[in-house]
């Protein structure tokens, strides 16, 4: 009796011992839960919802919601106006990123030397990526306009002769990417500044008294050397590059061009696709949620391409 | 000079998307027993002054304005009402709209129920019904301005063009029709290589709103493809655009803005409220613009309501507002401020309102003028989705403009983006 009293009763007895072991296997569940539920929350819940009402003939304006499997899926697929927006998007995926991280390469290569005031420089790289994306778009929309835009004047005193910019695919996708590549190209170059800081000094002293050249040394010595880097870079900017939204919208004017991208949908990317739909005249929630999921398995399929891309790229150098 | 005026349209433009961003958290506040009123409107409509005028009549009464562009103003009103709340106290909307919003009426306050029953004679009756419900049974806004018709012009681009340019000779150039109006700007494309008009989806929809029946029939049918008004404008309107006489401008863009300036074109459709756009987008071309009348008759175009959504918790106060600032004396404030002409016939007989002219405009008389439009309209039933229906088709000859298609293929794409209406 007296043992069993006391072994109850007293600290360090089996409740005492529970609570200790309880604290000992839950709380570090209990420190990292709340970037889980919010990610639950804020990311998967979302997500599945998003797959949910995809699946169901949705608009904002009625409250009735009917089920139609994959009907959303299947009109999609056969929209010409869909893949139009795909073949657009790419258009200005490739254009905007493959010259914007060659360039960002040579610039980070130009960083690395000795410069005078060369944290002047390290900075300003970033300036383009601190203005807002919208900022930046109204800007570059006023230069590239078609009778008061400065890139069109410049072109006339040359003697080229004026274009409209907007009427045009290719010049309408050239005019975009121009603004994305100037808002990230900087950014890239600090990144692959920083991986390139990281290659130890002896092996470009190696290849200098090999008597390979500052070109050869980027292309032969540091490439290799920053490939991982590489491959993020090319990643992050696919998954960005394939949803530009507000330089689209906003380079189109007010309006319906803005939603379309021009008269033509000559620019209308896959993003402002799913906001024609989604919150436009008919605010066709499920169909939009059908876009969206159908975007974001074209992101990770490219996502994936370029990623075998690039590595290829590495066993065969 | 060049220089500035991009960049302020620029941060302009900027202004507003930020504002339309950042101020849609939360619609009226009390504090100390003051009452916010919030009012979201697209465009500034010159109510600056009358918020301060209520304000001192009534001083627990205060307001917050927010202002966003045209297009965005109406998507986001559509939003906020769906999701039940995000929209301001007092709403603006535009013509082109209200149908699809007087057909969700328990979404708005019933204004009969607020006082509004007693004051119908007030507006035009048109633009009272405008406002009704399809059953009569409730209001969902009282009406600020109507958009009758005239054609401003430059008068110094049809003297160098060798054209008449008293305002009585240039109406009389088209008085009879508007092929009138596109023979005139065929001689005058083709003398100086000039635009005639700025965009040809604006000449189109003058032509649509003056038919007796427009894009819809009163069953909200769509009857673009069987209105044989729509077919003529578009053939007349195609003419206009293979002569070479549209500047391509889509309304709202900085080319836009600045072409009012730089004079690159000649003509533009001039319902009341276009008279303070062309005054602010031009400050230099003083003296240069005048107003004659339109060809094909009168017709509408724009004007606006103020509407309560239900979600606003200050339903009488807000009501008492919109009461006093659409009442006679208000809307004569408002047109002698900024041009939007009055939308209460009282006024007409007024010569305070009549007698009005603009030096601006060459001292056009715009009381007079726009008076006689508005007296003239006969109104045309608008349909759901009346503006989205007549950018769909403005976009149609934009592809004809640039050169993508040709008028048969940009017809056969508009009616099949139709079909999804």
């Amino acid at each position: 009796m007296t043992i069993a009293a006391k072994g109850t009763g007293t600290r360090g007895g089996p409740t005492g011992l529970l609570r200790y072991r309880l604290d000992l296997k839950a709380s570090p569940y209990l420190y990292i839960a709340p970037f889980f539920v919010l990610f639950a929350v804020f990311g998967l819940f979302p997500l599945a919802f998003t797959a949910w009402v995809s699946t169901h003939e949705w608009s904002l304006l009625s409250d009735e919601h009917a089920f139609i499997g994959l009907g959303n899926y299947e009109t999609l697929l056969s929209d010409p106006y869909f893949w139009n927006a795909l073949g657009n998007t790419m258009s200005i995926l490739v254009l905007a990123t493959v010259p914007q991280l060659f360039a960002a390469l040579l610039l980070a290569h130009l960083l690395t030397m000795r410069l005078r005031a060369q944290t002047f420089w390290r900075m300003g790289m970033l300036l383009p990526n601190v203005a807002s994306v919208v900022a930046v778009a109204v800007i570059f929309s006023q230069l590239f306009g078609r009778d008061f835009g400065l890139i069109n004047w410049v072109l006339e005193s040359l003697g080229a002769g004026r274009i409209d910019w907007q009427a045009g695919s290719a010049t309408s996708h050239v005019a975009i990417a121009v603004m994305v590549a100037w808002k990230w190209t900087g950014y890239n170059a600090l990144i692959y500044l920083a991986a390139m800081q990281a290659v130890p000094r002896e092996v470009y002293e190696a290849a200098h008294l090999d008597g390979a050249s500052r070109m050869q040394q980027l292309f032969h010595v540091t490439v290799p050397m920053i490939r991982p880097t590489i491959v993020f870079t090319v990643i992050v900017s696919t998954i960005y590059g394939l949803q530009i939204f507000a330089e689209p919208q906003l380079f189109g004017g007010g309006g319906q061009n803005g939603v379309t991208g021009g008269a033509s949908r000559q620019f209308q990317t896959l993003t402002l696709y799913l906001y024609e739909h989604g919150f436009n005249r008919g605010f066709e929630f499920g169909y939009a949620s059908a876009v969206a999921w159908t975007m974001f398995a074209v992101i990770v399929l490219v996502a994936l391409l370029n990623y075998l891309f690039i590595r290829r790229i590495r066993s065969a150098s | 000079m060049k220089t500035t005026r991009p960049i302020r349209a620029a941060a302009a433009l900027a202004a507003a998307l930020v504002t339309a961003g950042g101020l849609t958290a939360c619609s009226g506040g009390e504090d100390d027993g003051k009452i916010t009123l919030s009012v979201g409107l697209f465009g500034d409509f010159g109510f600056g002054p009358l918020y301060e005028e209520y304000t001192k009549l009534h001083p627990d009464i205060e307001f917050e304005e927010r202002i966003s562009e045209f297009a965005d103003h109406h998507t986001n009103l559509t939003t906020h009402l769906a999701t039940g709340s995000g929209a301001a106290d007092i709403e603006a909307v535009e013509v082109g709209y209200i149908s699809q919003y007087t057909a969700q009426p328990d979404r708005f306050h019933n204004l009969l129920d607020l006082g509004a029953d007693e004051l119908e004679g007030q507006w035009l009756d048109w633009k009272w019904q405008q406002a009704l419900s399809a059953d009569g049974e409730s209001l969902i806004g009282l009406g600020t301005d109507v958009g009758g018709m005239a054609m401003c012009y430059r008068r110094d681009l049809f003297e160098a063009a060798g054209l008449p340019v008293e305002r009585d000779q240039v109406s009389a150039l088209w008085a009879q029709s508007w092929e009138d109006y596109v023979a005139v700007g065929e001689q005058y494309t083709a003398d100086t290589g000039g635009y005639f008009f700025e965009s040809s989806g604006n000449m189109f929809r003058a032509m649509v709103e003056q038919a007796e029946e427009g894009v819809y029939d009163r069953e909200d049918n769509l009857i673009v493809e069987s209105n044989p008004a729509i077919g003529e404008a578009w053939d007349l309107t195609v003419r206009a655009i293979e002569a070479g006489m549209s500047n391509r401008l889509a309304a709202w863009t900085p080319e836009w803005n600045a072409g009012f300036n730089e004079g690159t074109f000649a003509t533009i459709i001039c319902p009341a409220w276009m008279t303070s756009y062309i005054e602010t987008n031009a400050p230099d071309a003083t003296g240069l613009w005048d107003i004659a009348t339109v060809p094909g008759g009168a017709g509408n175009m724009g004007g606006s309501h103020l509407v309560l959504p239900a979600q606003g918790e200050h339903a009488e106060e807000a009501y008492a507002f919109i009461e006093w600032l659409t009442a006679p004396e208000q809307q004569l404030k408002v047109f002698e401020a900024t041009g939007n002409f009055p939308s209460t016939p009282e006024l007409y007989e007024d010569p305070a309102l009549t007698g009005l002219t603009k030096p601006y405009f060459n001292d056009a008389p715009v009381g007079e003028i726009f008076t006689a439009a508005a007296q003239a309209v006969q109104p045309q039933y608008q349909g759901p989705l009346q503006g989205d229906v007549l950018a769909t088709i403005g976009q149609g000859l934009g592809r004809i403009e640039d050169g993508s298609q040709t008028p048969e293929e940009a017809w056969s794409q508009v009616l099949s983006d139709l079909e999804s209406f």
